[in-house]
């Protein structure tokens, strides 16, 4: 009688596990399906052409463009942010004192804010400031979005290390300072891997840079000019009426898939790296 | 000590310092400032009658948020009620049962699932979930874009996260425990029923609460699915439009008309508070658990 009811739940939860792996394959198939029918060259080596939302040639360039800067700058402010705050609680604070259990539950906080709410506050941020929607405003915004989860997944790396290397320097005589420009070696393949997961999750999110970057179909000139993002421009492509439209919808999104799934496996493939790295 | 390293030592520390207190700060600005921004339309309307009004007509500055706070409890609410079982159920498999082949197998596919941005997942609801419900239910009246579609969607957007953290639950029970049940002679079942289970109820429930805030902070793909009519959703099938879509919608043109841009604040700002407290909860009953199993 236990034996029975233990395998049937046995087999609900294989089942439970087999739906869970099978809607991976499920999505990533109907993008690849849908996608690469209306895939070419063009769609990646051209900007939208005269016409191009009526159906006629050219290609999303201009979002690959606008996305790669958008995240370049964003994650250069948010590494800037992240890891001396890391360093900060981890090796000057003493282990178990209150400012860092605040600092940690504040960012635990705004790593689940939605990323709608950033996009709005940065918006607001930037009428207070005179600014237009623009690539300045973009990269500040999906900084904001990044950091909190940058600076968690750095903060789980960094707490992870033996302390042994880090006591060892500090008997040695040197300062907290100097002790973390050699700490930092031991620990960048986690960084790395952390980085990367980061980026994509910023490059993906199209909430934060909806009213903060605008869209173009140029390639972006400066901080101070609106630049086009991929998922947005998946976005207004699905949205018009003409069927060649939302083929290229499709592409775009086989596109950014494409790009997620590079960046998840060169982080996977450095954290593997990272662990056999261990002392 | 030579002066030269004296003063980087002090330089570094007080430039980190600076930056700590800016990030506990920062949590307040935002706060404050959506609030400073909504203040206007709660001051001439009253909260409680923009809470609890179903009337949405911004251009004569009605501004009744009812509709869409359904709407967004709606679609959270399916989104935890598929997700949660199927998470539990996968989660108790990886921990208890599946051998350590099973085990990586899973880890790169929770990655993948979670990785994959909001618009991707928008744009799989309208090729494969929008036409389904549109042809299976309801006998063609519904377009699809409904509440049920962003419900869908939204579960398997949190799966990833609910998967995740219920194994990361389940792994930090200690081993002695579940030894002690074994060696009574409880079967593994009985293991996971009686001590597992039990031992992370406040843990899974504290997961379910982070997850259901991530589902209603979620924008793209429900925007996409949804079909965002400003009426009240009377049943699944019918269109719905939740808060932070209706956010993404109209953030453009609001700054012509009066109040409509300090309405969408109040919709930001309904959000975070909920938001904020969802996360601070969940999260002090996490951080708690933790510090009980890390003996």
């Amino acid at each position: 009688m236990k034996r029975k009811e233990e395998n049937i739940f046995k087999v609900i939860m294989i089942i439970a596990s087999l739906i869970i792996s099978g809607l991976l394959l499920f999505i990533l198939g109907t993008i690849v399906w849908k996608g690469v029918p209306a895939l070419s060259w063009d769609m990646i080596t051209k900007l939208p052409g005269g016409g191009f939302y009526l159906g006629k040639e050219g290609g999303v360039l201009n979002a690959i463009t606008g996305s790669f800067c958008i995240i370049t700058g964003a994650v250069a402010i948010s590494m800037i942010i992240s890891v001396p705050l890391v360093m900060y609680l981890n090796f000057y604070l003493p282990r178990k004192s209150t400012f860092s259990a605040i600092v940690r539950f504040s960012f635990d906080i705004l790593l689940g804010v939605p990323s709608i709410v950033y996009g709005a506050f940065g918006f607001a941020l930037m009428i207070f400031l005179g600014m237009r929607a623009s690539l300045g405003g973009g990269i500040i915004t999906v900084a904001m979005l990044i950091t909190p989860i940058m600076m968690r997944s750095f903060d789980e790396v960094t707490r992870l290390m033996p302390r042994d290397l880090s006591d060892s320097l500090l008997s040695l005589g040197s300062t907290r300072y100097e002790m973390i420009k050699v700490i930092m070696r031991q620990l960048m393949p986690g960084f790395v891997t952390a980085t990367l997961l980061a980026t994509g999750r910023g490059i993906g999110d199209a909430a934060t840079v909806l009213f903060t970057a605008g869209y173009t179909d140029n390639l972006p000139g400066s901080l101070s000019q609106p630049a086009a993002t991929l998922p947005l421009s998946i976005f207004f492509q699905l949205g018009s009426p003409v069927a060649e439209v939302q083929n290229r919808a499709y592409a775009s999104a086989l596109i950014l898939t494409a790009l997620i799934l590079i960046l998840s496996f060169a982080a996977r493939h450095f954290s593997s790296k990272f662990s056999r790295n261990r002392i | 000590m030579n002066t030269q390293r004296a003063i980087k030592e002090i330089g570094a520390r007080w430039f980190m310092r600076i930056i700590a207190f800016s990030g506990i700060l920062f949590l307040l600005i935002i706060g404050i400032s959506l609030f400073v921004k909504s203040y206007p339309v709660i001051r001439e309307n009253g909260l409680w009658k923009l809470l609890s009004s179903v009337s949405w007509k911004p251009s004569s500055g009605e501004f009744g948020f009812l509709p869409f706070i359904v709407s967004t409890l709606y679609v959270s609410a399916i989104a935890i009620i598929i997700a949660l079982p199927l998470s539990l159920l996968t989660a108790i498999y990886l921990n208890s049962y599946a051998s350590g082949r099973i085990r990586r197998f899973f880890e790169p596919v929770i990655d993948l699932l979670s990785g994959i941005p909001p618009v991707i997942y928008g744009v799989w609801g309208t090729i494969t979930i929008v036409p389904f419900i549109a042809k299976n239910f309801a006998s063609g009246t519904t377009s699809g874009y409904s509440v049920m579609a962003g419900g869908i969607v939204l579960a398997v957007m949190i799966i990833p996260l609910l998967v995740g953290l219920l194994t990361e639950i389940f792994n930090s029970i200690p081993d002695e425990m579940t030894n002690a049940s074994f060696s009574l002679g409880a079967t593994k079942w009985q293991t996971v029923k009686r001590v597992i289970l039990r031992r992370s109820f406040p843990g899974i429930i504290a997961v379910t609460v982070l997850s259901l805030s991530r589902a209603f902070g979620e924008t793209m793909a429900v925007l996409m699915v949804c079909g965002n009519s400003p009426r009240m959703p009377h049943s699944l099938l019918d269109p719905g439009y939740p808060l932070p879509a209706l956010l993404a919608n109209n953030y453009g043109e609001m700054l012509s008309i009066p109040g409509y841009e300090s309405a969408l604040m109040l919709a930001a700002l309904i959000l975070f508070v909920i938001i904020f407290f969802f996360n601070g909860i969940s999260r002090l009953t996490l951080n708690h658990l933790e510090k009980r199993f890390h003996f």
